[in-house]
Formats: structure tokens, C-alpha cells, sequence
């Protein structure tokens, strides 16, 4: 019989024997099995500039404020159209050298929102780099840091071929003739910003449902975009903030301003829905606008068009959930389908 | 009250009603907490089966208090009934009248007897013959405070035994200094996002040097430190080899600070928490835990007495669940793709459970019955409080990823056995709230104690919240908000930072004949007590907010401004606590400045196993 209060060997040999199988079986096995998983078939490989842009992710810690997993609750809808799988981190989570593990990417902490969709939600550079450059000019309540290590302030004349130049308004740079660059690592980091995408599932494979959030009164409590008539200035902070700024007069250079625009006050609310649909990338002097017809519905696109036309000064008359579904089938026949 | 309500009445209205709202938010949460989903299924709601758990912890303290309290009603009848035996009838019979008077009035006196209150003073003057007072004042050294006792115990200690003690002990309250201070940095840059822009200092790099310098540096030098003496005492033996003892400490403050100045740089392993540092740094944390690791096993091998006192147990199996742990947490192949994320979840909980928890349990059971003079309270509740430990503790470690893509077994499988994590929680909390039963008047008189009982309450709170918050229910509202920074202060800090405190003030002025100043042990305990608590519930009440708020689907960058008020409140705490520690280094280098004679040692009976 073993006796562990007078031998200190067995002691020690159960506890290190019996806390190895419990490891083995609650950690180890389960792990080795889940890390073979197959690619889903619509999703790109990483590029190298991709890869080299999540090395840069690692480096600075994103993760330390930022997720990537969208769980299977009804709150985790805002980030993604379906939960997170196995194999949506087939290609990311990988061991990419000797010296390091596989990227913790799902995190445990949203001090800033989740990026498993946040090439989705914000497909254009231009936007990601004035973001890391200074994430107040842009959004103004951000507390995320600034990443002014990763640009570089050159003069005008120095700006070769091929260097990216950051739209920062001139008051913020050293004097006139100035301009900002990204970095090669920046541009990475960028590239791989904006491949973070969830993939569609193949046809046939039903994605997880959404587990309701409970609430006090028996039912599940409803997110806005399940709601009959969604809030649009809700969707507006949410989704244009971002650019068109909270106020709705954009950023000089980068973004155009909402507040007093021609396109929003016209009578005919037709070229509005068109561009918030479709996209816009008429003019050299702004970024591209990506379209929202994958992202919003047509009650949400109304109620957000309709927020934007009576707000910021704007005056044009409210347009219905009709107009916008008419205008869908030609803008974004295939999306149509799915309204 | 429901969430809903909640967020309509309160959350457009917190910019302006935060500041007394905080106590009503904490209050209305556990309300709701108690309401639920569903009226048919409303019993089996997590949250309402952790709610009731709770209850019955509380009352199974209320009960053991009762009974105790019972227990010694009965016993102290029983005494007074042996006492009083009256004279038997014949013997008064047979008395002579005088007899009888005689008797009669002793009775009446001795029934009329009553102390004066003066018995032990007196009017003459006193004379001390045998030289029983060394000094007298009638100006106490703090007007503002009692007095607290001064430990006139001094322990003879090898020489080399108090140098490694005090140089582990050094090493780590210059971590703990340091590693507050970049926490406090980084708290502070929750308010001011733009104080600087160095790449070095963003916060991205500077969280994990926070993290791991107060877990690597400050936890574990401390740890090791303190046990080198318990492994020595409760042995009665010395240290197998001091050159080891020497060699670990050199490995684990090279390993914390190669693998800061890498963090800094922009070097980590992969972002996972607390295994941030790339493996050949961690290396050598890992080979110092293996030369102290073979050191404290030698010398518990060598030890004069028969039985091997639980504290080992302790410390030896943390010492070896954590070598395995960190192989475990860094050899690569079955860590691709989610299997990283298993691994992550089980290596940092186990990180928390069996090194910091488990070898600080050890120094418990020393240092607790050591520092009140009397054994613990139940031997066998410490044995039984180890092996569901780690039978428990080691399962649990994908509660951190509820609701992720991981199987859904394992997530059960975590959140049950994080409940099951209440039976050695109990069982070590009642075992040292029952030790130190019936001393509680010496809490009041010691200025050890009070680190101890703080720690100990922080024990069965902190842990026993962390089960609650394993819930599927609770992950709804808490999970990736500002609450999980709080619990991880609560324990990390209120469990394992005051342990230590208590575990350093109770030895090192025993084998050094130095005291520090108590003005300076009550300020720093009252700095860190209270700023430990304005951190920890400005961070649950804001984290509850924001986790209805995004319930509610209140846009993202709405919840980061409503919540900066909380985190203003975080910094002040954060203050306070960082403040307590320049405090605590002060208090101790008083006590360990080099001593030119050695004190006069007394023998302290080291606490009897029954």
C-alpha cells in the first residue's frame, strides 16, 4: 500500500503520472485532432504579402485587444454571417517558423471589435492605413495606438514609384511638400487586414445557428437587423462611421462628407441606393466606397438611407423598402435572391 | 429587472450617471442573474443553479459557524453541570446549627461575589525585579494607529539558506515594482491613447511584459523564495545544494529579462497569453524550474522526520505539473490551427491553477499555522483540497473559449468541472478560516494577519466567481469584456500577491531581526486593499455594461466611450496599488538591509502534523 505521507517517490510519480493523463486526455489528443482540418473550397490561399502582414499582426500584439472567432451566439452576429469553423484558420493558424507557434488569432479579450469579417466590413486600404496611422482621425472615440513606426514622412519629391502615399491632411505633417508612406510592413499588414473575409461554406453545408442571447422576459433578445424597422442611425455608426465620420461630413482627401452632398439631397433617391448598393469609385480625390449589398438588407439599407437624408442638415424626403428592392435587382442580381 | 430594461433606463443616460450607478449596475446585474431565459426551464439556467450554488456555500459556512457555536454551548453546559454538585441532604443533617450558619454564609458571600476590576493593578508603586520591561514610553511611535505586536520570535537560519531567501525575495519585489508599473502604464493608456508613440512602448508589445513580469518575475521568484525556507524547516534538513538555488535564480531573472526586452521589440511566440515569450527564453524559466525542482526534492528526501508535511506535497507537485505544463505548452506538433487554441486554453489556466494557485496553497500551510502559532485546522482537508485540485483544476481549461469553435463536449466538460472546482476551493478556504478560528483578536494585533485573511477571503471569492463565470449564461455578458481583467486581478492580486505579502512579512524579519515600520506595512496594505477593489469593481461594472450593451447590439465604438469612465476608476485603483508597492519595497529593504550580528536565535516549533 502506498503510503504518501512518508514516500516522497510515489508522491511525486502519481501526481506527475495521473496530471500527464489528464493532460494528455483533455489537451493533447483533442489537439492533435483538431488541427487537421481541410481548407473550405471558395477560400484563398494567403498570399506572401498576406503572411508576411499577420507576422507584422503578431509582432504588435493585436491580439491582445482584438478577436478573431465569431461565436455562436446571437450577439456575435454584428462580426460575421456565420460562426467561426475549424477550417476557417486552415491557412492563418500555422506554425510559421522555428522560433514561434502557431498565431493565438482567437483571443480572449474585445477591447477593440472582432476582425474575423473586417476586410467585409472595411474593403478599402486607404481607409486601414489612415486607421493605424492615427485611429482618432477616423474614429473618434477609438483608443486603439497609433502605428507611426510603420509609416515613414518624406518629401514630396522623394516619393517613388510604387510608394503608397497615406492621404493625412497637411496640417498634421511637417510643413508643406511633406507626405506620409506606408512601409512595406504597413502594406503587409494591410493586405492581410483586408483578406480577412469569412468564406462561404460549400453548397449544402448549413452554417451553425446563432444561439438567441437570453433576456428576462422568456424571449431571446432580437438584434436590430431581425427587427421590423431596424435603427438607422444605429446601422450608420456601425457601418459608415467608419468613413463618412459620425458627424457625416467625411475627411478631407479620403473620405466625401454626407452633410449638404448633392447625391443625398436629390429628390430621387435612386442614385444614393445605387451607390450604397454598388459601390462608388468615380472620383480620384476620395477613397473607394465599397458596396453594402452583401452587408445590409433592403430594411436596413432604407432605414439607413433614410437616417442619412433627414440627418446633418440633410433634407430629402424618406424612400421605402420597395424602391431599394427594385433598385437591388439591377445593381446586385445575385444578392437579390436572398431578400 | 431584466438586461433589457436595464440598458433602456441606464446605458444612454451612464455618461452623465455612471459614478452612482456603478453600485446599482453591480446590484441590478446579480438581480437579473437571477431572472433567466425562459419560465419553463428558469431552474436549470445556469445562471440561477450558480446563484443557488452560492447560497449554499453560504450556507454551509452558516452551518459550520452554527454548529461550531453549538458545539461549544453544549460542551460549556456540560462543564457547568459536572461543577455543580450540591451537598448531599445527610451531610446537612447531621450539621450543628453554627455548622450550618457557617455554611449558610459562605454561600451568601461567595453568590455576592464580584470582581472589583482592579484585582491585577494597584496604588503602590511597581517595581520590575526581574528586569521584564526594556523600555517605557508615554508617546506611543503612531499617534494615529494601535500599536501592532512586535514578533520577538528570531529563527536560527543557516546563513546561506537566509541569503538565497532574501535575494529570491529581492529579485522579485524589483519585478513586482516593475511590472506594476508597466500595468500602470498601460491602464493609463486606456484614458490617454495618445501618450506615446514609441514602438517599444505601444501597447500591443507592453501588455505581455506586464503579464509575464508579474507572473515570472514577481509570483514565481517570491514563491520559490519562500519555499526554499519552508522546504528547509518542515524537513529539518538544509538545502541540498545552494550552488542550484543560486543557478535557478540567475535562469529564471535572465529568462524574464531577455524575453521582456524581446516582447519590446516586437519577438513573441504567437500572442498566446502568458507564453509570450518565444521558447528559448522560456527555456530558461523552465530549467530553473528543474534545478529547483531537483533541489526541494533532494532535500525533502534527506528529511529528519518521518512524515513529509503537506506544504510539500504543494510545492513539490506544482513544481512538476508546471515542468510538464511548459513542455507541453511549447513542443509544436499538435499545435496547428484550433489545436494551438486547446493547448492555449488548457496552458494558461493550468499556468494559473497548478503553479501560482497550487504552490501558493503550499506556503499557506505553512506560513498561516506558522505565523498564528498553532497546526492547521485539518490535515486532511489539505490532502483532500490537493488531489481534486489537480484532478479538477486541469480539465477546465477551455472555459476560455465557450461558444467557440471548439467542440462542444470540451466546452461542457470545462464549465462542469469548473463547478466541481468548488470542493478544494472550500475545502482550503474553511480549513484556513477555521485555523485561524479563535485568533481572531491576534488579526487585530498583527500586522501579518491581515495580508493573510485578505488573501484567503480573496481565495474562495475570486475562484468561486471564476466557476460562476465559466457558465455559458454568464459568458453571455462577460466573456471578452473588462470583467475577465478584473477576476484574473482578483486572484493573481487579491489571492496570490497577498499571500505573498503575508508569506514576506511573517519570515523575513524572523531569520533578519529587522521590523519594518508598521505605519509603512498599514499603508501599504490599505493602498493595495483598496485599490484592488476600485479596480476590480469599476472593471466588473463596466464590464457588465458592456456586455448588455452589445447584447443589445449598441454599436461597438458607443460601448469603448461608455466605458472610460470605468477605466478612469481602474487607473486611480491601479494608483493606488502601484503606490503600495514602492511602499512594500521600501518595507523591504528595512527589513533585509545587510545585518552586522546575527540576531538571537530562538526556536519556533514548526506546526505539528496530527
Amino acid at each position: 500500500m502506498i503510503n504518501f505521507h512518508k514516500d516522497h517517490a510515489s508522491l511525486v510519480n502519481v501526481a506527475l503520472v495521473v496530471f500527464v493523463v489528464l493532460s494528455t486526455g483533455i489537451a493533447v489528443a483533442p489537439a492533435n485532432r483538431m488541427q487537421h482540418t481541410d481548407p473550405l473550397p471558395d477560400m484563398p490561399k494567403m498570399t506572401d504579402a498576406q503572411r508576411r502582414g499577420l507576422a507584422v499582426y503578431v509582432s504588435e500584439g493585436c491580439m491582445a485587444c482584438h478577436t478573431q472567432q465569431v461565436r455562436n451566439i446571437e450577439m456575435d452576429k454584428t462580426w460575421g454571417s456565420r460562426p467561426s469553423v475549424p477550417s476557417d484558420y486552415h491557412y492563418s493558424k500555422e506554425r510559421p517558423n522555428i522560433w514561434q507557434q502557431s498565431p493565438s488569432l482567437l483571443g480572449s479579450e474585445r477591447t477593440g471589435p472582432d476582425l474575423t469579417n473586417i476586410g467585409q466590413r472595411q474593403p478599402g486600404a486607404q481607409w486601414h492605413l489612415l486607421h493605424l496611422y492615427d485611429p482618432r482621425m477616423v474614429v473618434k472615440g477609438s483608443i486603439m495606438p497609433r502605428y507611426g513606426w510603420l509609416f515613414e514622412e518624406v518629401d514630396s519629391a522623394n516619393v517613388k514609384a510604387g510608394d503608397v502615399v497615406v492621404p493625412i491632411p497637411a496640417d498634421r505633417l511637417g510643413g508643406a511638400g511633406r507626405k506620409v508612406i506606408a512601409t512595406p510592413e504597413m502594406n503587409d499588414l494591410v493586405a492581410y487586414l483586408i483578406s480577412l473575409k469569412q468564406a462561404p461554406l460549400p453548397t449544402g453545408v448549413e452554417p451553425g445557428k446563432f444561439l438567441p442571447s437570453p433576456g428576462a422576459d422568456g424571449k431571446a433578445v432580437k438584434m436590430t437587423d431581425a427587427d421590423a424597422l431596424p435603427d438607422g442611425s444605429a446601422i450608420f455608426s456601425q457601418v459608415c462611421a467608419a468613413c463618412h465620420q459620425a458627424d457625416g461630413k467625411g475627411l478631407a482627401g479620403a473620405f466625401p462628407p454626407l452633410a449638404g452632398s448633392t447625391i443625398v439631397n436629390d429628390k430621387d433617391p435612386t442614385p444614393m441606393i445605387t451607390i450604397v448598393l454598388g459601390g462608388y469609385d468615380a472620383r480620384a480625390d476620395y477613397g473607394v466606397m465599397p458596396g453594402q449589398a452583401e452587408n445590409l438588407t433592403d430594411a436596413q439599407i432604407t432605414a439607413v438611407v433614410n437616417h442619412v437624408r433627414s440627418s446633418f442638415g440633410n433634407e430629402a424626403p424618406a424612400t421605402t423598402e420597395d424602391v431599394v428592392k427594385g433598385i437591388r435587382f439591377t445593381v446586385s442580381p445575385e444578392t437579390a435572391l436572398g431578400q | 429587472m431584466n438586461p433589457r430594461s436595464i440598458i433602456g433606463h441606464f446605458y444612454p443616460n451612464t455618461k452623465r450617471l455612471r459614478w452612482p450607478l456603478t453600485g446599482t449596475m453591480l446590484l441590478s446585474t446579480s438581480m437579473c442573474m437571477a431572472q433567466t431565459t425562459k419560465t419553463d426551464g428558469w431552474l436549470t439556467s445556469p445562471g440561477v443553479l450558480g446563484t443557488m450554488l452560492l447560497l449554499v456555500v453560504v450556507m454551509f459556512v452558516a452551518m459550520l459557524i452554527i454548529s461550531a457555536k453549538v458545539d461549544r454551548i453544549l460542551k460549556a453546559s456540560k462543564l457547568r453541570r459536572a461543577h455543580a454538585v450540591p451537598i448531599p441532604d445527610e451531610v446537612l443533617m447531621d450539621m450543628a446549627p453554627e455548622q450550618l450558619s457557617e455554611v449558610q454564609h459562605r454561600r451568601r458571600t461567595a453568590l455576592l461575589f464580584k470582581l472589583s476590576g482592579n484585582e491585577l493593578g494597584g496604588i503602590g508603586p511597581a517595581f520590575d525585579d526581574r528586569a521584564l520591561i526594556t523600555r517605557s514610553t508615554s508617546e506611543p511611535e503612531n499617534p494615529l494607529v494601535d500599536e501592532k505586536i512586535y514578533s520577538g520570535t528570531r529563527l536560527d537560519t543557516p546563513p546561506e539558506l537566509r541569503k538565497i531567501v532574501l535575494w529570491y525575495l529581492g529579485a522579485a519585489t524589483c519585478w513586482l515594482v516593475f511590472g506594476t508599473l508597466v500595468g500602470q502604464y498601460l491602464g493609463m493608456k486606456f484614458v490617454w491613447p495618445d501618450l506615446d508613440e514609441v514602438s517599444w512602448l505601444s501597447f500591443g508589445r507592453l501588455r505581455p511584459v506586464h503579464t509575464n513580469t508579474v507572473f515570472w518575475g514577481w509570483a514565481s521568484l517570491a514563491m520559490i523564495g519562500l519555499g526554499y525556507f519552508v522546504i528547509a524547516r518542515t524537513s529539518n534538513t538544509v538545502i541540498h545544494s545552494y550552488k542550484n538555488a543560486w543557478r535557478a535564480w540567475w535562469l529564471i531573472n535572465l529568462s524574464v529579462v531577455i524575453g521582456n526586452l524581446c516582447l519590446m521589440a516586437g519577438i513573441n511566440n504567437g500572442g498566446g497569453e502568458y507564453r509570450e515569450y518565444i521558447w528559448p527564453v522560456s527555456l530558461l524559466f523552465a530549467l530553473g524550474l528543474i534545478l529547483t525542482f531537483r533541489n526541494f526534492y533532494a532535500t525533502v528526501k534527506r528529511r529528519k522526520i518521518p512524515e513529509i508535511y503537506v506544504s510539500n506535497w504543494y510545492i513539490l507537485a506544482s513544481l512538476v505539473w508546471t515542468i510538464v505544463l511548459a513542455t507541453i505548452g511549447y513542443l509544436p506538433w499538435y499545435q496547428n490551427g484550433l489545436g494551438e487554441t486547446i493547448i492555449q486554453g488548457y496552458y494558461m489556466h493550468q499556468g494559473v491553477g497548478m503553479w501560482f494557485m497550487t504552490f501558493t496553497l503550499g506556503l499557506i500551510y505553512y506560513y498561516l499555522p506558522s505565523a498564528l502559532n498553532k497546526p492547521i485546522y485539518s490535515y486532511s482537508l489539505g490532502v483532500l483540497a490537493f488531489w481534486t485540485q489537480m484532478l479538477f483544476y486541469t480539465l477546465i481549461g477551455t472555459h476560455h473559449f465557450v461558444f467557440s469553435p471548439l467542440p462542444w463536449w470540451m466546452q461542457t466538460v470545462a464549465i462542469v468541472f469548473s463547478v466541481g472546482m468548488f470542493i478544494p476551493v472550500i475545502a482550503g478556504s474553511t480549513n484556513f478560516l477555521m485555523t485561524m478560528r479563535g485568533s481572531w483578536s491576534a488579526i487585530g494585533r498583527s500586522y501579518v494577519l491581515p495580508f493573510f485573511l485578505v488573501g484567503v477571503i480573496y481565495y474562495f471569492v475570486g475562484s468561486s466567481q471564476g466557476s460562476l463565470q465559466a457558465f455559458r449564461f454568464t459568458n453571455h455578458v462577460w466573456h471578452f469584456t473588462d470583467f475577465n481583467v478584473a477576476h484574473s486581478h482578483m486572484t493573481m492580486y487579491g489571492i496570490i500577491t497577498f499571500i505573498m505579502w503575508a508569506c514576506i512579512y511573517a519570515i523575513v524579519p524572523k531569520i533578519t531581526g529587522r521590523e519594518p515600520s508598521q505605519m509603512l506595512v498599514g499603508a501599504h496594505f490599505w493602498l493595495a486593499f483598496i485599490g484592488l477593489f476600485a479596480y476590480t469593481v469599476s472593471l466588473m461594472a463596466g464590464g457588465t455594461a458592456k456586455g448588455m450593451a452589445w447584447i443589445e447590439g449598441v454599436p461597438f465604438i458607443e460601448t469603448v466611450v461608455n466605458t472610460r469612465g470605468y477605466w478612469t476608476w481602474r487607473a486611480i485603483g491601479g494608483t493606488l496599488m502601484f503606490i503600495s508597492h514602492l511602499i512594500f519595497a521600501w518595507n523591504f529593504y528595512t527589513m533585509s538591509r545587510s545585518s552586522t550580528a546575527t540576531p538571537a536565535p530562538t526556536h519556533l516549533p514548526t506546526p505539528v502534523t496530527p
